[in-house]
């Protein structure tokens, strides 16, 4: 099994490549023809030759970089099994992001077969702006370790949304200035706030409008979020203001009353890694899965053998072996948290006076 | 214990001193008695245990991790308190998965596609369904411990009993909670709270109470404080303070500015040496058996005699004395950079109390033999104070002399130059005067007028702008934390060494332009931290102030500074002829009185 799942799917430069289908998943690099677990930069990237993926990937990367991002596409349904080459792929909802999927290759028939779910990023959180995740059983299932350790253990969003209320109410003459990831976080924290019973409107940076917006289109109620004109900051006392993580520290943020500097993430769990960021209101909000719920699925798949693709490989690999399942790291570079280089990149690139702009 | 927790997880993000106080107070004024009153302990350091230590948990953690992933796990949080809080799990911590059982065995796409709208209609969300009542997955049942029960059990709990007992607690409380849990047990919670700011918030809880009555009573009191709260909150008396040796808040002083000079009499002044040592408040009584209580107290209140018994046991009186530590040898008074070694130990060793004896220099009376002496006049307390230091012939207390003057010139020569002006050899620990109205009372706090402190000018040097980092809080967008460095003889000419990190000192305004410099003129970049352009013909001058310098060997330049921070930006001045690095080291080896600007803030 493990030599034919080494055929079916290989590593190259680029990225995951299935020679059989002859198609590349989630390529690095532009190559001809790509399958789009779903819309974060570091996944869905510009200037392929033929781009498959969901509706929502491919409507979510012609906002991002133009309707021209790729010579041709092709919508994926999501459940309908379409042959490709000498495979055929499935897309399953993975309950990342609007649009999400899990792509599920399989070769030969019954009797002989063998399948592995490119599982992309996923989570098993409750999230109201996407579809939820779905168990795919297969021989070889591919996953990621954003959060892929013991210490990981995402709280209930519903209490991390509720410290944000708490936090609104003790400081009603201050904004609350919430870092969030512009694609999928923002708009689940927006739709979390209104499960609460928040209904004043949440403003918006401006870099959230169109994401949000289409959002909105898909059906998602998110409410009244208008964007923040730059004169009107120094009057949104106690409100709550989203804007993507590069400009939590930004002096765009500065301009608001006494911020209270928020960010929405999963990698808040850990108290250093939010002193580092200046954060002052930690929410452990995030959409990848923890560690128990890694665990989980990969028994769920009840896969024969794991692979790791990116982030805590040792420990997600080393359990796996515990546990009698083959598992091997990938160490593919160049996926991580969405944005978050080149977030920190532009932040060290800008001037406060451009930062502004 | 949740809410105990939640709230010391906030204040600890919390930058701001208001907002701290906010918080704290929400807290009080929203947490039932006794809980707040252990809250309270917690955050002014009045809880100790005896038996809990960090060892235990560190112990219950290993039995029930894998030490791999364990290793990985404290690598990854650089804490190892915070792992074990972080990755602690009950046992069967979550329920078998409810999302499992509602939709059956995994999808199998090939067999059957179709079914996916169904299944997707009826697969629950998980959280709903089963993570929410997972014990120890941040949702700890409703009957998770109370503070006031973990602070009974950690106080009683024999040794043997105690790793159940917290394990039991660990069990049952979700991450915060586990965090606070052992933040209580290491008893250093290091959340930026003082005990003065919890007791400010519990003022803030009362109508017309102010920190510092809460202090007055603060001795008498024990954990949970019901009769505080109840004072504060209107519903009781004011609590009468019982300890035979409370501490009571300390006279402060403001800068005196040139320009206050001419509205001061001298003739209504008395004059002091300003020591640089730490404010200490000596304090001794009988309690109600007739036993001495002797204790020492930092002026914030904290009771540091544990790190003093050289000290405590000179306390042969019954009042209070206001005075400095000092450490003197041979008669001499060593200075600040001596009396360092001395502090921020744990335990004191014999050695250490023979090699660095402390001394208290004594400079008012509060209290002497029962009788409240603060609202008498200064005078008077000090003609007191001169009778107990003669009658008490003990050489670790002396009395801080007086400075004799007649006019305020006179007072600026003794102030530039305390050597030839009565203090002799102890000059280097005098960090200027200190100025008290003859007729002043003793008054808690920091009132304008009665007391001023007149600190001798800082020392300035001129460096060139080496590195910068950005800030914090507030500053952190910009590059507002700076190291400066002076010239020296390399191999290859002469090159700038670093001397010191100044990071205040500057307006917004200026911080606006330092923060545009350092982005406009980057050569390198270490995360955080830009090298900007310098070298003889560019670079940018800090004018630094400073108030001492001492070696060491952990710079490059082998000083340091004390208290540096950026006086004047030389954007004029060409960084070539900026200071050299022999500057600061002839203020090492010659002492002030050459190096020292005088005069230039005289009256």
């Amino acid at each position: 099994m493990a030599s034919r799942a080494a055929d079916l799917l290989t590593l190259t430069p680029q990225g995951l490549y299935c020679p059989a289908g002859d198609f590349h998943v989630d390529p690095l690099r532009p190559v001809e023809r790509a399958l789009v677990t779903h819309g974060h930069s570091d996944h869905a990237r510009f200037g392929h030759g033929h781009v498959m993926a969901t509706r929502e990937t491919l409507a979510i990367m012609a906002i991002r970089y133009g309707e021209d991002f790729a010579r041709s596409t092709q919508e994926a349904v999501l459940g309908e099994v379409v042959r490709v080459g000498d495979v055929t792929v499935t897309f399953v909802p993975a309950g990342h992001v609007l649009g999400s999927a899990q792509i599920v290759i399989e070769q030969g028939g019954h009797g002989s077969s063998c399948r592995l779910v490119v599982s992309g990023d996923y989570k098993r959180g409750r999230d109201p702006t996407c579809l939820p995740y779905e168990p795919v059983a297969c021989d070889v299932f591919i996953t990621e370790a954003t959060f892929g350790l013991p210490v990981f253990r995402h709280p209930d969003v519903r209490d991390e949304v509720a410290k944000l209320l708490q936090s609104v109410r003790l400081f009603p003459e201050r904004a609350h200035i919430v870092g969030a990831y512009a694609l999928g976080k923002a708009q689940r924290v927006m739709a979390l706030l209104r499960e609460a019973g928040y209904d004043e409107p949440i403003w918006l940076h401006g870099a959230m409008e169109r994401l949000t917006d289409y959002y909105r289109s898909e059906g998602i109620a998110l409410g009244e979020t208008p964007k923040v004109a730059a004169a009107d900051r120094a009057s949104l006392k106690g409100a709550i203001v989203i804007c993507p993580p590069s400009s939590i520290q930004d002096v765009w943020a500065r301009r608001f009353p006494d911020p209270v500097t928020a960010f929405a993430s999963g990698w808040m769990r850990v108290r250093a890694r939010a002193r580092q960021k200046g954060v002052e209101l930690p929410l452990v909000i995030s959409d990848h899965c923890d560690w128990d719920d890694l665990c989980r699925s990969i028994l769920e798949t009840q896969a024969e053998e794991v692979w790791v693709t990116h982030g805590q490989e040792d420990a997600l690999v080393h359990w796996c072996r515990s546990r009698g399942i083959r598992a091997k790291p990938l160490h593919l570079l160049g996926y991580g948290d969405e944005e978050a280089g080149e977030a920190d990149e532009a932040l060290a690139d800008a001037t406060p006076a451009e930062a502004e702009a | 214990m949740n809410r105990f927790a939640g709230l010391i997880d906030r204040v600890g993000y919390e930058p701001r001193r208001n907002a701290k106080i906010r918080l704290l107070a929400d807290y009080f004024r929203t947490t039932p008695d006794p809980e707040r009153g252990f809250a309270l302990a917690a955050l002014t350091g009045a809880l100790t245990f005896r038996h809990a230590k960090p060892g235990i948990i560190r112990g219950l953690a290993m039995e029930r991790t894998d030490p791999v992933l364990f290793r990985l796990s404290r690598d990854y949080v650089g804490d190892t308190s915070e792992t074990i809080a972080l990755i602690w799990r009950a046992p069967d911590p979550r329920p078998p998965h409810a999302e499992a059982a509602a939709a059956g065995s995994p999808r199998s796409t090939a067999d059957d596609g179709a079914s996916f709208e169904a299944s997707l209609r009826e697969a629950p969300q998980d959280e709903d369904a089963g993570g929410r009542a997972a014990i120890g997955h941040n949702h700890p049942p409703a009957d998770g411990p109370l503070l006031s029960e973990v602070v009974e059990g950690l106080t009683h709990a024999g040794k043997a009993e105690l790793p159940a007992l917290i394990a039991s607690w660990l069990d049952a409380l979700d991450e915060t909670g586990r965090w606070a849990l052992l933040k209580l047990i290491t008893g250093e919670l290091r959340i930026g709270v003082s005990a003065r700011l919890a007791k400010t918030a519990v003022a803030s809880l009362g109508e017309g109470i102010a920190p510092d009555d809460v202090e007055q009573v603060w001795h008498g009191l024990a954990p949970p404080y019901l009769d505080l709260f109840a004072w504060v909150e209107g519903r009781g008396e004011r609590p009468e303070s019982i300890d035979p040796a409370p501490f009571r808040p300390p006279m402060l002083a403001h800068p005196v500015e040139d320009e206050d000079f001419a509205k001061l009499d001298a003739a209504d002044f008395r004059a002091e040496w300003k020591w640089d040592g730490i404010r200490l408040q000596a304090v001794a009584g009988r309690d109600g058996d007739g036993e001495t209580v002797r204790r020492i107290y930092s002026r914030t209140g904290e009771d540091v005699s544990a790190a003093f018994p050289d000290l405590v046991e000179a306390l042969d009186f019954d009042g209070a004395l206001d005075g400095e530590l000092l450490i003197v040898r041979e008669g001499r008074v060593e200075s600040f950079n001596v009396l360092q070694q001395r502090l921020n130990r744990k335990t004191v060793t014999p050695k250490m109390l023979t090699e660095f004896p402390a001394h208290l220099r004594v400079y008012d009376l509060l209290v002497l033999d029962g009788e409240d002496l603060r609202e008498r006049p200064y005078d008077e307390r000090r003609r007191l104070l001169e009778d107990l230091v003669a009658r008490l012939g003990e050489p670790r207390i002396d009395l801080s002399p007086q400075i004799p003057f007649a006019s305020w010139d006179d007072l600026a020569a003794a102030r530039a130059d305390p050597a030839s002006a009565g203090a002799g050899p102890d000059a280097d620990a005098i960090e200027g005067c200190m100025l008290k109205r003859a007729d002043s009372p003793y008054l808690p706090g920091r009132p304008k007028g009665p007391w001023w402190k007149w600190k001798r000018d800082p020392y300035l040097v001129d460096a060139v702008m080496m590195y910068a980092q950005r800030g914090s809080g507030k500053r952190s967008s910009f590059y507002s934390d700076y190291t400066f460095g002076c010239w020296r003889d390399g191999e290859s000419g002469p090159e700038l060494v670093p001397v010191g990190k100044a990071y205040f000192g500057f307006t917004d305004a200026e911080l606006l332009k330092l923060d545009r410099f350092v982005r406009n003129h980057t050569t390198q970049r270490f995360g955080p931290v830009r090298e900007v352009a310098y070298g003889p013909d560019r670079g940018l001058v800090l004018e630094v102030a400073f108030e001492g310098i001492q070696r060491s060997a952990r710079h490059k330049s082998g000083v340091a500074m004390r208290f540096p921070r950026i006086n004047r930006i030389r954007w004029d001045k060409p960084a070539g002829e900026a200071d050299r690095l022999d500057a600061l080291e002839r203020i090492l080896s010659k002492g002030e009185t050459e190096m020292h600007p005088t005069g230039g803030a005289g009256p």
